[in-house]
């Protein structure tokens, strides 16, 4: 039997101009949207900027006298800190329901009527929103920190462009993560478990609450290999604060891109199934 | 007088029994949420043993002795939160025009908030975090006097009065100004961070601001030094670990007073 799902099929003959320009339009969308939120910002960024403080002043106590704690110095571990409270809000972990919101209320029936794959203009729309971040909620803690902290600056030329795109491939990735947690409304209606299951692992696996190196190196290798979250932030930092040689430095991109690429697929596929059922359920 | 205040309770218990039975009516979805909310606990105690795992000593504490404060401050927080933390959806009540109905009744405005909303779930997190006080007090081997037993009574309490003030007081900030949700996290949350680790950890402003201009010190760090028994290492005299319940006592009537301030200033959105 054909599959048929509500999302338009490709015209055959794909305009790959009009593509990008439908792409761009929703991104272009996506960042307004989150500038209009002015107050919001400016409390994010307070918080995030305090929370700053909090962690840095911890895990610099943990360096003592030896100088070093596992493999970090006190500059890295402080750069560690302030970009990742920037990062967590370009990111995003936590605090996007939308999709969810749009299955329950039933708004994702016109969704698929438009020719856009859901799973692009929400990645379109998303990214929008993290360029917006990447601006307002990025900078000032990346920009506070040195101010009351000795911090690592880079010595590699390589270090700040793998970097750049560890973290898009990073924010990309954890759309991908959300949009999953979120998907889970097309059959459980309610998606607060699966929310609170997501806060919890991501909060901790993702190298959030103390840099993942803390751990031992078998846990470690569990997490790196066998789930997406050390790829959200722990990568892109370690690639900063050049905890490894370069060559691990891509190796480690390499394999954040990978599941970048694995979770996107799932995306689609989750996607599909879910339409298949809502079709059904539309009789 | 007696009949119109029996009255009162009886409309408060109303409403509590109605939040009851709403939220345990699902119960699969009840129980992940006891699960859930347990959980974040869970994780902010495992971060502490994290970093005991790297380094031996935190800010001068050993394990034993930071777990303690640990102890205090997730008691006192957890307990705080179950009670009066629902009070941070305030901006929301505000914008969606519930907070009208909310004063229109002849009930006070605060203790139906609370009561409308009270997060059962949370019940979890409250008994973990009495769990962690009590493994950890047993096991830092505290020389029991009659004064330590009652202080270790009188700490958590006067922890839960203060975080309670503390929730409610930053809430009130959303009658001025909307979107200020997160603003009130950086010090009900980051309070409950700092008050997890020795006051000794932080450094400069930032340690004057955050322990003794909004207090957070009292809520675990001095009453644990007296427990322990050890001489505060910035210099402050042993009795300040029983400044605890005058702290919390000086915060709620501060909180009540911004509360207060808020309601009066407040002006329906109109929705």
């Amino acid at each position: 039997m054909g599959s048929l799902t509500a999302t338009v099929a490709p015209p055959t003959a794909p305009n790959v101009i009009l593509w990008f320009r439908t792409f761009k339009a929703i991104t272009g969308s996506g960042f307004r949207r989150y500038a209009t939120y002015r107050q919001a910002s400016v409390a994010g960024v307070v918080t995030n900027t305090v929370f700053g403080f909090l962690r840095c002043y911890v895990l610099l106590a943990a360096v003592g006298a030896t100088g070093t704690v596992a493999g970090y110095d006190r500059g890295q571990l402080a750069t560690f800190v302030w970009v990742g409270q920037g990062l967590l809000a370009v990111v995003l972990l936590w605090g996007w329901t939308e999709l969810a919101d749009r299955i329950r209320t039933g708004d994702i029936a016109s969704d698929l009527l438009r020719p856009v794959h859901p799973v692009t203009s929400h990645l379109a729309a998303d990214l929008g929103r993290a360029g917006h971040a990447a601006l307002v909620r990025f900078l000032p803690p990346v920009l506070v920190g040195p101010l009351f902290f000795e911090v690592h600056v880079p010595r590699r030329w390589s270090t700040l462009p793998i970097f750049a795109f560890s973290a898009v491939v990073a924010v990309v990735l954890c759309f991908g993560c959300r949009f999953l947690v979120n998907a889970t409304a097309y059959w459980l209606q309610d998606v607060r478990g699966p929310v609170i299951l997501w806060t919890l692992a991501s909060g901790v696996l993702a190298g959030l609450y103390f840099p993942l190196r803390f751990l031992p190196e078998w846990l470690q290798l569990v997490l790196w290999w066998g789930t997406p979250f050390p790829s959200l932030l722990q990568t892109p930092l370690d690639v900063l604060v050049e905890r490894d040689p370069t060559g691990d430095q891509v190796g480690l991109v390499g394999l954040q891109v990978a599941w970048a690429v694995l979770i996107l697929a799932v995306c689609r596929l989750v996607q599909r199934r879910a339409e298949r059922r809502l079709v059904v359920q539309g009789g | 007088m007696a009949d119109s205040s029996g009255g009162t309770l009886a409309a408060y218990r109303a409403l509590l029994g109605a939040q009851a039975r709403a939220q345990t009516a699902y119960r699969t979805s009840f129980a992940i949420d006891l699960v859930g909310n347990v959980g974040s606990t869970v994780f902010d105690v495992l971060t502490v043993l994290v970093i005991f795992g790297v380094t031996r000593e935190l800010g001068g504490f050993t394990l034993r002795e930071t777990m303690v404060m640990v102890g205090l401050s997730t008691c006192a927080f957890a307990v705080a939160d179950l009670l009066v933390g629902n009070i941070e959806r305030l901006p929301r009540y505000v914008r969606t025009g519930l907070f009208d109905a909310v004063l229109v009744r002849p009930l006070g405005a605060l203790p139906q908030l609370l009561l409308m909303d009270l997060p059962l779930r949370k019940v979890s997190r409250a008994v973990f975090g009495l769990a962690v006080l009590v493994v950890a007090v047993g096991s830092a081997g505290v020389g029991w006097t009659p004064a330590r037993a009652l202080l270790v009574v009188l700490a958590p309490l006067a922890g839960v009065v203060f975080f309670g003030s503390v929730f409610v007081a930053t809430a009130t900030v959303s009658f001025w100004w909307v979107d200020s949700g997160e603003l009130a996290n950086s010090v009900t949350y980051g309070g409950r961070d700092f008050t997890s680790y020795p006051v000794t950890v932080f450094e400069g402003w930032f340690r004057a601001v955050f322990a003794y201009g909004l207090g957070f010190a009292f809520v675990s760090y001095h009453p644990a030094l007296t427990l322990l028994g050890r001489a505060d290492p910035l210099g402050l005299p042993a009795w300040v670990g029983w400044a605890a319940p005058a702290v919390a006592l000086v915060a709620a009537a501060g909180a009540a007073a911004a509360w207060r301030t808020g309601v009066r200033h407040y002006r329906s959105t109109g929705s």
